[in-house]
């Protein structure tokens, strides 16, 4: 029995209330040994970054293994859930502290999950963070290699001096993030330019 | 007609301008449907008559890729992340909220039927003034002092969730002058697939401001939009106590494989 999906709705201006909760986007403490930020700027076409906008990041841990532990909402501390929500602060940032994904096979380059929910924006769009380095990494990838050259640094996270990971979401415009679509999700109509 | 502009606080077009603009989407939507084109099942990203999704919409078309391990899994959720009580938005409070007394339940179900089971639902709305309780929204209607307005709940063994809560009213809102909000229910959900994974809003039945909405008007096709309009359930009202609405979702197909017993489950 195939069922047509109910449509997406934009999250709105007034998520905060319904959508953040303590530790949302801390998925380990930033004591832990292998912590790392995860950081970046929401933009939208004229490049001005977003205030009300919310991330998502659902990651494998920093050995490639998925998580399938409760406890995200109420973390312990200790648990590793691989899943995460940080609402952007007034001036478009959003930060979660995580641990380096691993590699979940061989030939899959490793990377950050990320789904992106704003005021203005329909429905969620999703894409991948990849880690900068290895670079000869992404030209075996799958997904990397098949995403035009010129639009690949879109898929990217950049090493901070500090060891951090930053990666920036466009929205639209020069810059626009690559955004992904899978085979059993319906597919956005309508003129998009 | 005024230049479309995305200031949130503007409010300089007329409602009749947004209507003739949701208006001519629409037909032209018709047309191609009508001459065999696609039907729409989707909010379209770009819909000018909503002004803020002018510049927040790409304009690149989504890039096709398989999904792979991390995205045919979802996070769990469980006991341990909510309590039975956070469904109820009408007990989080010393005192009742003020206004209509409601049930919503139905079931969440993936695109091929199956019953999500176990997954987090998460809802937040405005009070029964249309007031939400956020420092941005400061139009003139009361909050509640009984009423924060969100709550979470756990899917059942067959996809089935159930919040009891107020009715919230239209809110008003800056897309352009005097523009309402039909009254709505903010909902997000998790599927066994990561790539399921919606946020939406539920309505209720003959809102009278529907066609003014160009947030749930979206939406080109009227069986899509239809999909996110709850139903008036006498089964789920209550003597003396609330009134009742059905509202099922459906997210997308899962992309796993799905063995024989998973199925019976």
């Amino acid at each position: 029995m195939k069922l047509t999906p109910t449509p997406g709705q934009t999250v709105g201006p007034f998520f905060a209330f319904g959508l953040a909760f303590a530790g949302g986007e801390d998925l380990v403490d930033r004591t832990h040994p292998d912590a790392v930020r995860l950081h970046g700027t929401v933009y939208d076409g004229d490049g001005v970054p977003v205030p009300d906008a919310v991330v998502e990041l659902w990651q494998p841990d920093q050995h490639g293994a998925i998580s399938q532990e409760q406890g995200s909402l109420h973390r312990d501390g200790y648990t590793f859930t691989g899943w995460g929500r940080a609402a952007v602060d007034p001036s478009g940032q959003y930060s979660f502290t995580t641990v380096e994904p691993g590699s979940t096979g061989a030939g899959v380059a490793p990377y950050f999950l990320l789904t992106v929910f704003a005021r203005g924006l329909m429905d969620r769009l999703f894409t991948r963070a990849y880690l900068p380095e290895p670079a000869e990494a992404g030209d075996q990838d799958r997904l990397l290699s098949s995403v035009p050259e010129e639009r690949r640094g879109t898929l990217l996270a950049t090493r901070d001096s500090d060891g951090g990971l930053r990666f920036d979401i466009h929205l639209q415009g020069a810059l626009e993030t690559v955004f992904l679509t899978y085979p059993n999700t319906p597919q956005f109509t309508g003129p998009l330019g | 007609m005024a230049e479309k502009t995305t200031n949130p606080d503007a409010a300089v077009t007329s409602q009749a301008e947004i209507d003739a603009e949701i208006s001519a989407i629409h037909q032209d939507y018709r047309t191609q449907r009508d001459a065999g084109g696609v039907e729409e099942t989707n909010a379209r990203l770009n819909f000018p008559p909503y002004r803020s999704s002018l510049l927040r919409h790409p304009t690149k078309s989504l890039h096709h890729t398989d999904p792979e391990d991390i995205e045919l899994h979802s996070p769990a959720f469980g006991h341990r992340d909510v309590s039975p009580l956070e469904a109820d938005l009408t007990i989080q409070h010393n005192g009742e909220p003020i206004g209509e007394r409601i049930i919503v339940t139905g079931r969440v179900l993936d695109g091929d039927g199956r019953p999500v089971a176990g997954q987090l639902v998460e809802v937040w709305q405005a009070n029964a003034a249309g007031r939400y309780i956020h420092k941005r929204d400061q139009h003139p209607a009361p909050l509640d002092p009984n009423f924060t307005g969100a709550g979470r709940a756990l899917t059942g063994p067959n996809g089935e969730y159930s919040f009891t809560t107020i009715k919230p009213a239209p809110y008003p809102w800056k897309n352009h002058h005097n523009a309402w909000r039909s009254a709505h229910i903010h909902f997000s959900l998790f599927g066994t697939d990561f790539t399921q994974r919606i946020v939406t809003q539920m309505y209720f039945p003959g809102d009278p401001i529907f066609d003014l909405d160009p947030i749930y008007q979206s939406i080109t096709d009227q069986a899509a939009r239809d999909r996110l309009v709850a139903t008036y359930d006498h089964s789920v009202s209550q003597h003396e106590w609330n009134t009742g609405y059905r509202w099922n979702i459906v997210l997308s197909g899962s992309n796993r494989t799905w063995a024989e017993e998973d199925e019976e489950h």
